[in-house]
């Protein structure tokens, strides 16, 4: 594709503290790559704001490769930008047109309060993982191959729950901010394994009781979460941590 | 919220399969039926006991997915104090997936509407003509129907609350089986064209119902 440089108009949410009240800031950035990334369009913005005494933008990042889950922003109205099965850090300016208008929010929902600028806390979800997204003993190095035989549809199915990497796009994009699509990607990749099967009940009892607690709403079956998911996680994982839930609801020992 | 639909959805087929005697009075079928055939059906609903008693189990499921469709939307809505400048939209979703409890107060408002006027007279003050057939007196609820449906403002009343219904169902009945934990891809994408199917079947059988009386297609004479 071919290389050009852009002109562009962001309006960005600022907000200097959790208790403070924010506003949008509107900025003009001029010179950009279309083959920059949209996180290196913001390290030129930072770098300019920085220079000439400003506080610099706030947002969360860290691989920069799509696998750690920390970038997270609502570009345009979508969760990680326009871009199908991408995150912030993968998106690049060549989804973008000289003299376009930007506007970038943090992930709006009760469970991630804004803690400055376009960050938000997420140990909501680190929580919910220590509710029961393990394995409580030591499952040991990797054994051989088929010393412990998985039915492959149950292996595929495990891997690709396996691949959430808990960015909150699904809770930023749902109406209801449910996290019902990260909840039932950590249970379902356990759950479908020999070594979860033990605690499979009281898992999925314990991470629900703890979403709840969060303050993340309910799932109706919009499909959002799935449409902006940047790892296609499917809502189908949601229908069977929801039979999984009334099973064990019905048949724990206590 | 899913079982209660569930079960609402058998209550639809049981009543537009019951209204749908009146159509028996068309021209391809018996032009001088005069809704003898829904009378009879519509008297066995409410003179038979188990019928009567099946009628408080549905309102009690009506009630109760009121109950609980209002309180999810509340509780729902009060997850995000702070909305977005610029919203998903359509772009993630399909625009009565995300306005159940709207569709739903619609149909509760066309219900209220609807049960004033036909159930209560039926049940409860019973001044409505009657008919006889075979010596039995009952109520003859097809010139009552008939005559409700000769005013434009009522029929487009009844329309718009069968299109609230459709769009209701359309999301809700594949909804309610994955809220049940149905999560077989296959059986998933069968169920979400059944669910199609059986909204449309339904509302438009509905639908003909006042368009029909209306237009005199079936009538009393
Ligand atoms: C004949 C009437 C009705 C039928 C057949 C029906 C059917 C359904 C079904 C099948 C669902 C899906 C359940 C699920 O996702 O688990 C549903 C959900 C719902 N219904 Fe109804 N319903 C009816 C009337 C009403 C009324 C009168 C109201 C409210 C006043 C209402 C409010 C709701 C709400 C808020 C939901 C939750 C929706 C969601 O999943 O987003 N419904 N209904
Ligand atoms: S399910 Fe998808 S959108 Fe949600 S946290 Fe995991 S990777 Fe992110
Ligand atoms: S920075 Fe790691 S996924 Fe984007």
């Amino acid at each position: 594709m071919e290389h050009y440089n852009m002109n562009l108009t962001l309006k960005v949410w600022r907000q200097p503290n959790k208790n403070s009240e924010g506003r949008f800031e509107t900025f003009d950035v001029k010179d950009i790559s279309s083959e920059m990334s949209f996180l290196e369009m913001f390290d030129v913005l930072n770098e300019r704001l920085i220079s000439e005494g400003n506080d610099p933008i706030a947002f969360d990042h860290d691989c920069r490769e799509g696998i750690c889950g920390a970038c997270s922003m609502h570009i345009n109205g979508r969760p990680h930008g326009p871009w199908h099965a991408t995150t912030t850090c993968q998106l690049h300016m060549r989804a973008f047109k000289d003299g376009d208008t930007i506007v970038v929010e943090p992930w709006r929902a009760n469970g991630f309060p804004v803690i400055k600028d376009l960050v938000t806390d997420r140990t909501s979800f680190d929580r919910i993982i220590q509710a029961g997204g393990y394995i409580s003993v030591n499952t040991g190095n990797a054994v051989d191959g088929n010393a412990l035989p998985i039915e492959k549809d149950k292996a595929d199915a495990s891997f690709a729950a396996a691949a959430c990497i808990g960015c909150g796009a699904c809770v930023a994009a749902c109406k209801n901010a449910s996290a019902s699509l990260f909840v039932s990607a950590k249970v379902a990749h356990l759950a479908l394994l020999p070594q979860g099967e033990p605690e499979r009940k009281n898992r999925v009892l314990s991470m629900i009781a703890q979403m709840d607690n969060e303050g993340f709403g309910s799932c109706t079956f919009t499909g959002a979460c799935e449409a902006v998911c940047p790892k296609e996680i499917s809502v189908t994982n949601i229908s069977r941590m929801h039979k999984d839930y009334l099973w064990a609801g019905l048949s724990t020992e206590k | 919220m899913g079982l209660t639909g569930l079960f609402l959805i058998t209550f639809l087929v049981i009543h537009v399969g019951l209204n749908a005697c009146i159509f028996y009075d068309l021209p391809i079928f018996d032009p001088n039926d005069n809704g003898a055939m829904f009378n009879k059906a519509s008297h066995f609903m409410g003179s038979t006991m188990v019928m009567r008693l099946l009628e408080i189990v549905l309102f009690a499921g009506f009630i109760l997915h009121i109950i609980q469709g209002w309180s999810l939307e509340l509780q729902n809505r009060q997850k995000r104090k702070q909305g977005y400048q610029v919203n998903l939209g359509n772009r993630g979703s399909k625009w009565y997936s995300r306005s159940m409890g709207i569709l739903g107060t619609l149909i509760f408002l066309f219900l209220v509407l609807h049960i004033s006027d036909f159930w209560i007279p039926s049940r409860i003050t019973h001044n409505l003509p009657q008919a006889q057939y075979h010596g039995v007196e009952m109520h003859d609820m097809f010139i009552k129907m008939y005559n409700s449906f000769q005013n434009p403002v009522v029929v487009v009343l009844y329309l718009l609350g069968v299109l609230a219904l459709a769009y209701h169902l359309f999301h809700g009945f594949h909804s309610a089986f994955r809220t049940m934990g149905v999560h077989n891809r296959k059986y998933l994408a069968m169920l979400k064209s059944l669910g199609y199917g059986f909204t449309i079947v339904v509302c438009v059988l509905f639908a003909l119902m006042p368009i029909a009386m209306f237009l005199n297609w079936v009538s009393p004479l």
